[in-house]
This record gives C-alpha cells, sequence and structure tokens, in this order.
C-alpha cells in the first residue's frame, strides 16, 4: 500500500470533521462587525410619545441593554415575558428599538405584555435598524458605559442566555 | 421531536424562509449608468435575513429597504465602493456574494489556480515517466483474459 | 391499515437488503455458489416490497389521509391529485422513500441484464447496492418514517408547498435522483472490481452503459430544475449557484469526467486507478448533495426542513459508505497495473486533460460552496461565496476545455503526430477565427468576449463535422457509409454539440437579456427590444385551492399582435402565500417573460418585463447532450441480450 493512496481518505476525513462542525452551528448567525465599536447615532420619536426623544445619548453613563422588537414578530412574544422579568428582577437599564411597527400595534403590544422598557425608538422606516446591523427580529445588544456595544445577541433572549452571558457581562461591564 | 412540534415547526419554517414572489420594484433613473450600476449592486448584495438570495431577488422587508437604501445612495452620488463598505460595516462581508480578496479568502481565490497547476504538473510527469517504462507482461495477460470475459460478445459479433 | 402496510413492507425491504448485502458478499469472498445465489431473488423482493410501500404512501395522499404525518403536513383536500401524488415526494421523508425506491429500480435492473457477467461479479454489484439501501432504509426507518401517525387526524392538511405545485416539480427529483442513485451503479462496480481485484477493460465495458444512463438522467434532472426554476420563481434567472444546485452538479461533473475515464479505460486498460476513483466519487458527492440538503449545514433556498439528528446520521453514513471504500482504495489501487503506453501528445493526454479540468472545476464548486463553513470553523467570520465567484471561476476553466474538446476527438490514441493534427483542423479553426471576427463587425452590438464565444461555437461545430467527414473520407458511397458509424460516435457527436449549444445559450441570455420594472395602468404600453407590450388589466381568476390576479398583456412587433401573456399573481388559501405565475412566450431565438409584481392601487401593477435571447438554447443543449449519451448507450457492442437470445 502506498501512503499517496491514503491522501484521499485524508482528505475525506477532513471534510467529515469540517461537515460534522458545521452540523454544531446555525449558517444564518451573523456576528455583528459592530462589537466593540461605538453604538451608531440615532435620534428616534419614542413609542408611547412621540415628542420623547430617544438617541444614542440616553446610553452614555450606564450598562445598556438594548433590545429590537416588533409587535409583528412572533419571536419577539416568547421572548417579551422573559425580558419583563429580567427588568424586575434586576435593575438593569433596558431600551427598546420598535423595528418597522405601526405605533398603534406597539402600544397595544406593551399594554398586553408589559412594559420592560425604559422607552422604545420608534424606527418605522427601518433605517436605524440597518445602522444598527439589524437583520433578525428579535436582536439585543449590550453597551457598556463609555456607549461601545460589548456584545449583541440574535434571535429571542432566553432564561440559560441571560444566565450565562448576558448578567455576568453586565456586572463586569458596570464594574470598569 | 412529537408530530405537532414538527408541524407547527415545518410551518414556520415555511413561513419565514420562502420568498416566492418575485421581488418587482420600480425604480426611476434618469442616467442608464446608475441604473446599470444599481441593478448590478443589489444582484450582488445578499439578502441576510432570506434563506439565499440577493437583495434583488427577495420580497422580504429587510431586502427592499436595502434596495432602497441602495437606490437613495447611488441617486445621491455614492460610489459602487462606498455602498458596499456602507453595507459590510453594518452587515459584514456576509452581504457580498463577490468574497474580497484578503487574507482569509486569499485559498478561495488562489486555490482552484494552484490546483489545475498541480494537476498539470503531476500529470506531464506521469506521462514521462509512463513513456519510459517498458511495456509490462501484464498487458499481454490481461488481454487474453478480458477477451475471455469478452468473448461472448465477440461471438454474437458476426453479423 | 395502509400507512400499517407500507411501514412493514419497508421494515421487510430492510431485512431483504440485510439479506442482499451480507451472504453475496461474503459469498462471493468465500467462494460459495449457494450464498452469491441469494443476489437477485433478494434484489427483487426489496423492489416489490420498496414498491408497496410507495404504493401505499401514494395511496394515502391520493384518499387524503389527514392522520399520516406527512400527508398531514404536505397536502391538502383542495389539492389536485396530480399533486398529490407528486406531494409524495415533495418534502424530506418522502424523497427519502422516492430515493430508496429508485434504488430497488436499478438494482432491478442490474440484476436483469448482467446475465453475462462472472457470478462473483453480479454479486459483489448487487451487494454492494444492498449496503446503501441498507443505510437510507435504516435512515428512513429510524429518523424520516413517511407513515408516522398523528393522532388525532388533523381534519384537513397543510397543503404542499405552492412552489412545488408545478409540472416541474413532478419530473425534476425522480429524473434527478435517476441520476444521482444511478451513480450508485458504477460506485458498485468500482468497488466489486477492486473487493475481486478484477479492474480491467471488460470492467469498464461492464460499467459504462450504467454510467452513461445515470449521468443522462442526471443531466435532464439538473436541465429541468433549472427550467423550473426559471419559469416559477419569477425573477427569470435559470442558474444561482445556491449550495444545493452545486450539490447537484459536482456529480454531474465527475460523472461526465468518469464516462471520457471509463473511454479509455474500456479501449486502452489505461487510467484503471484513476477510473475507480472517479467512480467512487461520483457517487461520494451525490451522498454529499444529500448531505448538504438535509442537514441545514449550509444556507439554501431549496433545502429541506431540517432535523439535526438526520444531519448526524448522513454523516455518519457517509463516513462509512465513503470512508469504507476509500479505504478499500488505498489498500488495492497500489496493486492496479495500468496497461497502454501513450506520449504526451495523444488522445489519452487529452482525456486526462479533459479529467483533470473537470475535476479541478468540481474542487472549486465544492471549495466555494464550503468555504464559508471552513472559515467559519476558524473563527475568521462569515462571508458569502456567490454567483461572481462561480461565474467567473467556471467561465475561467470551462472555455479552455471546451476548446480542447474539439480537438480531443480528432487525435489518436497512443501517439498523435502535430503536423497530421494541423492538416484536419487549421482550416476550421481560420473559418472559425473569421466568423468571430465577422460577427463582431456584422452584429454591431455585440463585444469581443460574445464574438469569441461565437468563434468557439464555430470551431466545436465545424471540427464535429471534419471528424465526421473523416469517418467516410474513404468509402465508395460516402451516404451509405454513414450508417456504418457505431451509434456511440453519434453520441459523442451530439453531447459535443449539445455543449456548444448550450454555451451559445448562457453567453447570450447573460449578455443581451433585457428587463424592465415597471408600473403600468390599463392601456400603458412599453417598448423594448424591438417588442411593444400593452397592458390590458388585471382580473381576479381562481384556482382549485388558490386566487390569482390575471393580467393580460398583448405583445406585438411592428404592429402585428404576436401573443396575448397572461401571468399570474397568485394568492395560495392554505398557506396563504402570495406566488408569481410568470407567462412565457417562448421561441427558438428568445423568450418573452412577463411576471406580476404588486398591485399599486386603481389598477395599476408593477410589472417585470424581460427579453432573454436565446435562452431555450441552454436547455435545448442539455437535452442534445442526454440524446446523445443515449446513443452511445445504445451501441451495439453493449447489447448483450439481444444477442445471447439470437445466438
Amino acid at each position: 500500500m502506498k501512503l499517496r493512496a491514503l491522501l484521499p481518505l485524508l482528505a475525506f476525513l477532513i471534510l467529515v470533521v469540517l461537515l460534522g462542525y458545521g452540523l454544531t452551528r446555525n449558517p444564518k448567525d451573523i456576528p455583528s462587525p459592530l462589537i466593540n465599536k461605538a453604538a451608531p447615532a440615532f435620534d428616534l420619536p419614542a413609542v408611547l410619545n412621540p415628542d420623547d426623544k430617544v438617541s444614542d445619548k440616553n446610553f452614555l453613563g450606564k450598562v445598556t441593554v438594548f433590545n429590537v422588537w416588533a409587535s409583528w414578530c412572533s419571536a419577539c412574544r416568547d421572548e417579551h415575558p422573559i425580558l419583563v422579568k429580567f427588568a424586575k428582577e434586576h435593575k438593569t437599564t433596558i431600551y427598546g428599538l420598535n423595528y418597522k411597527d405601526q405605533r398603534a400595534d406597539a402600544i397595544r403590544w406593551l399594554g398586553i405584555f408589559g412594559n420592560p422598557y425604559i422607552a422604545s425608538a420608534y424606527d418605522v422606516t427601518g433605517n436605524t435598524g440597518i445602522d444598527w446591523g439589524v437583520y433578525g427580529v428579535p436582536e439585543t445588544f449590550i453597551i457598556d458605559k463609555k456607549g461601545i456595544i460589548r456584545y449583541k445577541q440574535i434571535g429571542p433572549v432566553t432564561d440559560k442566555i441571560i444566565a450565562d452571558k448576558i448578567l455576568p457581562l453586565i456586572r463586569k461591564l458596570e464594574k470598569e | 421531536m412529537n408530530p405537532i412540534k414538527q408541524i407547527s415547526f415545518t410551518l414556520i419554517l415555511v413561513l419565514t424562509s420562502l420568498s416566492i414572489s418575485a421581488a418587482i420594484n420600480v425604480y426611476q433613473f434618469d442616467d442608464p449608468v446608475k441604473k446599470e450600476r444599481f441593478y448590478n449592486l443589489i444582484d450582488e448584495l445578499r439578502c441576510t435575513v432570506c434563506q439565499n438570495q440577493t437583495i434583488a431577488a427577495s420580497n422580504a422587508g429587510l431586502a427592499k429597504d436595502l434596495r432602497n437604501k441602495t437606490y437613495k445612495m447611488i441617486q445621491a452620488g455614492k460610489t459602487d465602493d462606498e455602498i458596499k463598505t456602507f453595507m459590510v460595516e453594518r452587515f459584514t462581508d456576509f452581504v457580498l456574494y463577490n468574497p474580497p480578496v484578503n487574507n482569509s479568502t486569499l485559498l478561495l481565490w488562489i486555490g482552484p489556480a494552484v490546483l489545475m497547476l498541480i494537476a498539470f504538473i503531476f500529470l506531464i510527469s506521469n506521462i514521462r515517466k509512463r513513456v519510459s517504462t517498458p511495456v509490462t507482461e501484464i498487458d499481454a495477460q490481461e488481454h487474453e483474459r478480458v477477451q475471455t470475459l469478452l468473448k461472448q460478445k465477440k461471438d454474437g459479433n458476426n453479423d | 391499515m395502509i400507512p400499517e402496510l407500507g411501514h412493514f413492507s419497508l421494515i421487510l425491504a430492510l431485512s431483504l437488503a440485510i439479506a442482499q448485502a451480507f451472504f453475496p458478499l461474503v459469498g462471493a469472498q468465500l467462494n460459495k455458489t449457494r450464498w452469491m445465489a441469494v443476489a437477485k431473488p433478494a434484489a427483487h423482493g426489496q423492489f416489490i416490497f420498496l414498491s408497496i410501500a410507495f404504493a401505499a404512501l401514494t395511496t394515502s395522499f391520493i384518499n387524503n389521509d389527514f392522520s399520516v404525518l406527512y400527508v398531514a403536513t404536505n397536502s391538502n383536500s383542495l389539492l389536485p391529485v396530480q399533486y398529490r401524488i407528486s406531494a409524495v415526494w415533495g418534502a424530506h421523508e418522502g424523497s427519502l422513500l422516492l430515493w430508496s425506491l429508485i434504488l430497488g429500480i436499478w438494482t432491478l435492473a442490474v440484476s436483469l441484464f448482467s446475465k453475462h457477467l462472472p457470478p462473483a461479479m453480479v454479486s459483489r454489484v448487487l451487494g454492494v447496492m444492498g449496503l446503501i439501501s441498507i443505510g437510507f432504509l435504516l435512515f428512513m426507518l429510524f429518523t424520516s418514517n413517511p407513515f408516522d401517525r398523528l393522532l388525532p387526524a388533523a381534519i384537513e392538511g397543510r397543503d404542499l408547498n405552492p412552489l412545488l405545485q408545478d409540472f416541474g416539480l413532478i419530473i425534476h427529483p425522480p429524473m434527478l435522483y435517476m441520476g444521482y442513485v444511478g451513480f450508485s451503479v458504477a460506485f458498485a462496480f468500482a468497488i466489486a472490481a477492486l473487493l475481486g481485484g478484477q479492474l480491467d477493460s471488460a470492467w469498464a465495458r461492464w460499467s459504462r452503459p450504467w454510467t452513461t444512463m445515470a449521468w443522462c438522467f442526471l443531466t435532464i434532472g439538473i436541465a429541468l430544475g433549472s427550467w423550473w426554476a426559471y419559469y416559477e420563481l419569477g425573477w427569470g434567472g435559470w442558474w444561482f449557484w445556491d449550495p444545493v444546485e452545486n450539490a447537484s452538479f459536482m456529480p454531474w461533473l465527475i460523472g461526465t469526467a468518469l464516462i471520457h475515464s471509463l473511454a479509455v479505460t474500456e479501449k486502452r486498460g489505461s487510467f484503471k486507478s484513476w477510473t475507480v476513483m472517479l467512480a467512487i466519487l461520483a457517487f461520494s458527492l451525490s451522498l454529499l448533495g444529500t448531505f448538504l440538503v438535509r442537514s441545514g449545514v449550509v444556507t439554501s433556498v431549496h433545502a429541506f426542513a431540517t432535523d439535526p439528528t438526520r444531519g448526524v446520521f448522513i454523516l455518519a453514513f457517509l463516513g462509512v459508505v465513503i470512508g469504507g471504500s476509500l479505504l478499500l482504495y488505498a489498500f488495492k489501487a497500489g496493486n492496479i497495473k495500468s496497461a497502454g503506453r501513450f506520449s504526451l501528445f495523444s488522445r489519452e493526454t487529452l482525456l486526462l486533460t479533459n479529467n483533470i479540468i473537470l475535476v479541478v472545476v468540481c474542487a472549486t464548486v465544492l471549495l466555494g460552496t464550503l468555504y464559508p463553513l471552513v472559515l467559519d470553523a476558524m473563527g475568521a467570520g462569515k462571508i458569502s461565496v456567490g454567483m461572481p465567484y462561480f461565474n467567473y471561476m467556471f467561465t475561467l476553466f470551462m472555455l479552455p476545455l471546451v476548446f480542447l474538446m474539439a480537438i480531443g476527438p480528432l487525435t489518436r490514441w497512443k501517439r498523435q503526430s502535430i503536423n497530421d493534427l494541423l492538416g484536419k483542423i487549421t482550416i476550421i479553426f481560420i473559418i472559425s477565427v473569421l466568423t468571430g471576427i465577422a460577427s463582431y463587425f456584422m452584429l454591431g452590438t455585440i463585444s469581443w468576449s460574445v464574438a469569441g464565444v461565437i468563434a468557439l461555437f464555430t470551431w466545436i461545430i465545424g471540427s464535429s463535422l471534419i471528424n465526421l467527414y473523416k469517418r467516410v473520407e474513404n468509402k465508395p458511397n460516402k451516404i451509405t457509409a454513414l450508417t456504418t458509424i457505431p451509434l456511440s460516435f453519434y453520441g459523442m457527436f451530439l453531447a459535443h454539440i449539445g455543449v456548444a449549444v448550450f454555451m451559445m445559450g448562457v453567453t447570450f441570455t447573460s449578455h443581451y437579456s433585457e428587463e424592465k420594472d415597471i408600473r403600468m395602468k390599463p392601456g400603458d404600453s412599453l417598448d423594448m427590444a424591438g417588442y411593444n407590450f400593452q397592458f390590458e388589466g388585471a382580473t381576479e381568476v381562481n384556482g382549485p385551492n388558490y386566487r390569482a390576479q390575471q393580467g393580460s398583456i398583448v405583445i406585438s412587433q411592428n404592429n402585428r399582435k404576436i401573443t396575448t401573456l397572461k401571468p399570474q399573481k397568485r394568492l395560495y388559501l392554505v398557506q396563504r402565500s402570495p406566488m408569481t405565475e410568470a407567462a412565457i412566450d417562448a421561441s427558438l431565438s428568445r423568450d418573452l417573460f412577463i411576471a406580476m409584481g404588486e398591485p399599486l392601487g386603481n389598477g395599476e401593477w408593477s410589472i417585470r418585463i424581460q427579453y432573454k435571447p436565446l435562452i431555450r438554447w441552454i436547455w435545448l443543449g442539455t437535452i442534445i447532450m442526454a440524446i446523445g449519451g443515449l446513443l452511445s448507450i445504445s451501441d451495439k457492442r453493449y447489447r448483450y441480450k439481444r444477442k445471447r437470445l439470437a445466438s
């Protein structure tokens, strides 16, 4: 047996390892290019009161959770009670970005399911969403005291993710 | 997975992943060059929320927004590179169907040519080697064996 | 009751597959005739039980038995009956059953048409096919049973995905699977030959018609898929280099290489270990395609609903089948002595060059498809590899191949003198170049690259004709001499012309298509590509399970009406999904393609109008290639059975 004859087998085994690794990944998860960059600027009216403004300036000086949601998004409904509970149990600043929604629907939604947000920015055009690289609602960002994005969660936040990733990170960032 | 869960799973998949009606958008251009650039660009940008579609082909909300954004940027006089950079800054290189050449894509871009080169060097040296080796006896033996195996075909071939 | 019958038949088929694999393979090794004799009856029985299972599932679909989970998820009582039948293979579980049934059909065919082969060879071939069948049946029974019950039964089904409610999708998957699974025959022959240590010209001759047959099916299957995407997805594209498309294209590329390499092995006894490798690769890539489509590892428009356990199962199966055969190859390939000496310039070298280019193109497609995964695995971020990359690479490598394709058939085995070849082709070469130049100046708006393709087209057609002429040159009656040329020659002749026709279609469609997305109200008209399109408005029409807005567009040329096209925008009632049903006026020289976008109020619509020159040549070319394949299978040297009957 020549060693050369083993080459195809070797190449195939590498391929199998690669494909096996692929099974553990979601090919649609894109890491955010905004990690460790300044939060993109925006200045939008608030959902509940159009005269109030929500902007990236609100995030400065404290660790902020910024959650992108919409009333039309079914995964947001699964996520929402967890956020409400999280807001109650921990004194964390949570802002919302209401993405491509109707104001009346959004207000009704908050009325029914509870409002964990200090305020939600009303992004009816989706332009702020584009600037934040939002592509699948819900998404959740964690921003440090200096207004730098430190973490992004794509898809609904779960209790496990809060316990394993979000809370430890917030604790760490608060000490910085 | 239990049956009911599977049904709802499939259902969600069908509802969210397929955008099966053609995305047709009417954009006005005064300048044919801009128009051409626009259509080329949206054909090379990936709709990040879709299964595997360009923003030109998808009807998803985000694809529409990105088409509109591209249109506005072209009309505002931005270059193709500026528009691509804008998209990459927000969605990473994932949005480019034409991956840029850099360290991590080097293998992708030159791999095929290198492989072709190696294959041909191997081919030529192999043939040279072959020409210089004498004919082995195997040839004759095998010839005989093959003829026996294929004999009945020969028998029938007298037409 | 019927679903249980189907389920039970699958279990019986599995038992028979085990018998079909075990006894003949071991029997052939130990030279036990009785054990080997199990192969054929087991194969026939397996085929019968697979047919019963398939018939059972089809019956459940026709009877709208929504107590079967798979039926409930993929059908509906309003679904027209032909789609209820094609819904059998409309999703993961049922398409696996189709796959298994087709494997059963190929196995049956091998057992029926191999009477002239040595018993040990037949036993091994059938045994290997039995092994493959075991894998798929286990996969189906353990992770994807199409007969699973849904209790209590659903009152109504979720309906078949509207995209699949279409004629193209009735025939595309069976054709494609006939191709994929057909390569299992070539694979089984290769493994059998390795096991028996009998790699020779005879082996090549036996497996060649099977390989060509599978290749024909795959060619047609892929073409059907592309044709379907063209008219059904509503954007007028015919190939997207989507991972799932690539998954079907890679076995095709290797299959094409294999056909050529088998020719050398059959006629000259050379390239044996290489040919075996290709046979293993072709089927391995078919299996890899199954994995890519069903595991969710890559993002694709066409993927089935995925489930990680399925991915793990197929990967394990891949590991056993491909890993096992590559290991066997590693042990045995060293002993293979290749006969046949040839010089650097000979038909052998050109065929090897063909093989190298096709394999490298296949490797490139694989690289592009999996590269995002590789980068992700190394933590280097996410990228997309799409159409621009593949088009670039493909054109770069395929053009030289097409150029050489014209020369290959004109060269001699073993050694070709350059002068002799030049004598044959110089005139054609000059004519081709002149045609290219002339078309550049005469056709007005064409670019040099298109002129180059026209020259290449002339080059292939011209040299093919020369080759035909050389065959009858010295015969007294040239016309009757044409009938004495072997069919396999005409097969190759046509297949190569098919490639040329395909290339013209691709080039003209991609360079000269015109497309407009415009807003039209009733009475509006548009002039494009020499045609006038007048929108007459849209009316509501109802189908069995959908409602549609149907536009009416009158097309005229030089004030003469050509046709009225009626594209639809459909809303399927069960899945609530909108669908574009494009209307196409097709002809050999161009397609006029119209799709409805969105209603914009006051009877106005956004409408896409496309002019696609020579697009039919793309599919015409592939049909010609497939006919070429069929012709070469019909060559009389493969006809063993009839001869035996005659004698």
